[in-house]
């Protein structure tokens, strides 16, 4: 009889489905895990130490780049931990614009999830379909602020600008004529607002061809069922939230339970999972997406109905507007201030979390009353989900590591920090 | 103060008596401090005390309080911080305890009440250097393998002490001492709270 001994796997840091720079090593017991160590930080930027040494509003930026895939929602609780501080009062369409921003921000994150899960177990069509429809929401992100990725478009006391009345449209060129464009700019002739009510209009119908393709499917759910099983005990024990802690049949939502900006005036329901595998918690995301567009649609309805201003009169925290700045020497002097010093945030520290797409997204801020941060911490919903691979990841089969990392939905921009 | 936080604050005073060093209400956030000795049994008992009942810890911090508003503090230089939440009552909490020695700092973990604290108990060290003794794998987990010092430390350089390159002589990747010159384009002004009338 030959010797048996475990077996040592190198997972990542260049692997695939290991959705970034995830090191994780492997132990094998033939084909089954015995132990899985995650080794993260290989994309540490140590962003809390920097925003140490940067104005408040400097640091905003950075939060974009935590989680990658759901920019926005990263700027939302900082910028209400800066708010719970300075204790201002945002204005109303800017608490719409945000929340209507954090749903389009819940969607995108979750059709990439969708995406990259499918890719990861098998279903290699899905990233195309879902990365059609991001397509149409990242020039929403675009069209407001910009960049079709980091926004940096919230801000402390409201959100930088109003939205936009008109798009941009798409040009004729030799390769593609202007009948051939026509269709493309149908949608984006109107105001944004337009453009988002159409695309909310078709996206219930797409998610049901998502689910057509995958929810009933056989290898789908041979790879997802009954793979990663968390009972809610261990879901609170790991400190789980979000789709994780919903899955695992605990209904908890911070827009519900401990409703920031607009959510309490909204409609809109909580999916929660039954058995708390792979499936159900699949299965909640894509509940959320159905959500998150109900809740666009009432955010669009009431902003198309309610014009106002979109930033804080605060002007020792909101920079004055162009215009007023030129003409009158306060106004210049709030920008001096603004631009050179920055902000100046009373002393004190305060906690906001907000109900990231991934999970509770929480920012713990610490001010000792300066123009900079005494301490910045972020609570990043992923290094918690990921702190328990190891409880997830045992006695599984090697390819179920990779249906597991694909459920947590794990970005290593917010895990590495 | 809401009532909620008020019954919030009323069941800690009830549970943790003496334990609780202060007890403050800021900004609809309840923050206790602890003593490092009493702190594992306060942490037990916000966990197993049905009226008090925090299922989760959400986070915890460490924070090097040493140039806290611009002036030097000499003892109890490092902090913890955690933030627990009950699903059951809907609140949440702040817990704050101080680390005894500066040279060593060193609080109990809390890994066997709360297995989510692993990780945050390893970036702690990582970061600042605190030592929670009972923490069965308290190895470095953010920064690099090999890493020399606690980056997050007030008295650490934010551009650190040493830079990687790719050597093409000896073809292997070596560190040397950093090349960069600290730069500070805004500088950190404190300045006192009734500074233009906010």
């Amino acid at each position: 009889m030959p010797e048996l001994r475990n077996f040592t796997l190198n997972f990542g840091p260049q692997h695939p489905a290991a959705h970034g720079v995830l090191r994780m090593v492997l132990e094998l017991d033939g084909e089954v895990v015995m132990r899985a160590d995650p080794h993260i930080g290989l994309l540490h930027r140590a962003t809390e130490k920097l925003a140490e040494n940067k104005t408040w509003i400097q640091s905003l930026p950075y939060m974009d780049r935590l989680d990658y895939v759901s920019m926005m929602c990263n700027e939302h609780a900082y910028c209400l931990a800066v708010e719970k501080l300075l204790q201002i009062e945002v204005p109303l369409r800017a608490q719409y614009i945000r929340v209507m921003f954090d749903e389009i921000t819940r969607i995108l994150n979750h059709l990439l999830w969708v995406g990259c899960h499918g890719l990861d177990v098998g279903a290699m069509t899905m990233v195309l379909y879902a990365f059609r429809e991001r397509e149409d929401l990242v020039d929403a992100y675009e069209a407001v602020s910009g960049a079709r990725m980091h926004a940096a478009y919230y801000r402390p006391g409201g959100v930088y600008r109003d939205l936009p009345d008109r798009l941009p449209q798409y040009q004729e060129s030799k390769w593609k004529s202007a009948a051939q464009i026509k269709p493309f700019n149908e949608a984006r002739s109107g105001s944004l607002l337009d453009f988002l009510d159409d695309f909310v209009g078709r996206f219930p119908k797409l998610l049901d061809e998502y689910e057509t393709l995958l929810t009933d499917n056989r290898i789908w759910k041979q790879r997802l069922v009954n793979v990663g099983i968390v009972s809610p005990e261990r879901a609170l024990q790991r400190g789980f939230s979000g789709p994780m802690l919903r899955g695992s049949g605990i209904a908890w939502d911070l827009r519900k339970k401990q409703p920031y900006e607009v959510y309490d005036r909204l409609d809109f329901d909580i999916p929660v999972g039954v058995t708390g595998d792979s499936y159900d918690r699949y299965l909640v995301r894509m509940e959320e997406m159905r959500q998150s567009n109900r809740i666009v649609r009432q955010c669009i309805d009431w902003l198309r109905q309610n014009p106002g201003p979109v930033m804080s009169d605060n002007h020792k925290v909101a920079p004055p507007d162009r215009e007023a700045m030129k003409s009158n020497m306060e106004e210049l002097i709030h920008h001096f201030k603004l631009c050179t010093e920055g902000i100046h945030v009373p002393e004190g520290e305060a906690y906001s979390a907000v109900e990231h797409p991934k999970g509770e997204f929480g920012i713990y801020l610490l001010s000792d009353g300066a123009n900079k941060p005494y301490r910045l911490k972020i609570r990043a919903p992923g290094y918690v989900h990921l702190s328990a691979m190891d409880e997830m990841v045992r006695g599984h089969m090697l390819a179920d590591v990779v249906t597991i990392i694909g459920s947590q939905d794990v970005v290593f921009g917010e895990i590495d920090r | 103060m809401s009532a909620k936080l008020e019954a919030l604050s009323h069941n800690l005073q009830k549970h943790l008596g003496d334990r609780v060093k202060s007890l403050r209400e800021a900004l609809g956030e309840v923050t206790i401090e602890v003593d490092a000795a009493d702190y594992l049994v306060v942490m037990q008992t916000l966990r197993d005390q049905p009226e008090l009942s925090f299922e989760e810890l959400i986070d915890l911090c460490g924070v090097d309080y040493s140039t806290y508003g611009n002036v030097q503090r000499v003892g109890g230089r490092f902090a913890v911080v955690s933030h627990l939440l009950s699903i059951s009552h809907n609140w949440r909490l702040r817990v704050r305890c101080f680390a005894m020695d500066d040279n060593f700092p060193s609080l109990p973990s809390v890994t066997s009440v709360w297995s989510s604290v692993n990780w945050f108990e390893r970036e702690a060290f990582d970061l600042l250097g605190i030592v929670f003794p009972g923490h069965n794998d308290l190895r470095r987990i953010l920064t690099d393998y090999g890493f020399v010092g606690h980056p997050f430390r007030k008295d650490f350089p934010i551009s650190g002490y040493v830079e990687m390159r790719y050597d093409p002589e000896q073809q292997r990747v070596i560190y040397q001492p950093v090349t960069i010159e600290p730069r500070e384009v805004t500088p950190r002004i404190v300045r006192e709270a009734t500074y233009g009338n906010v």
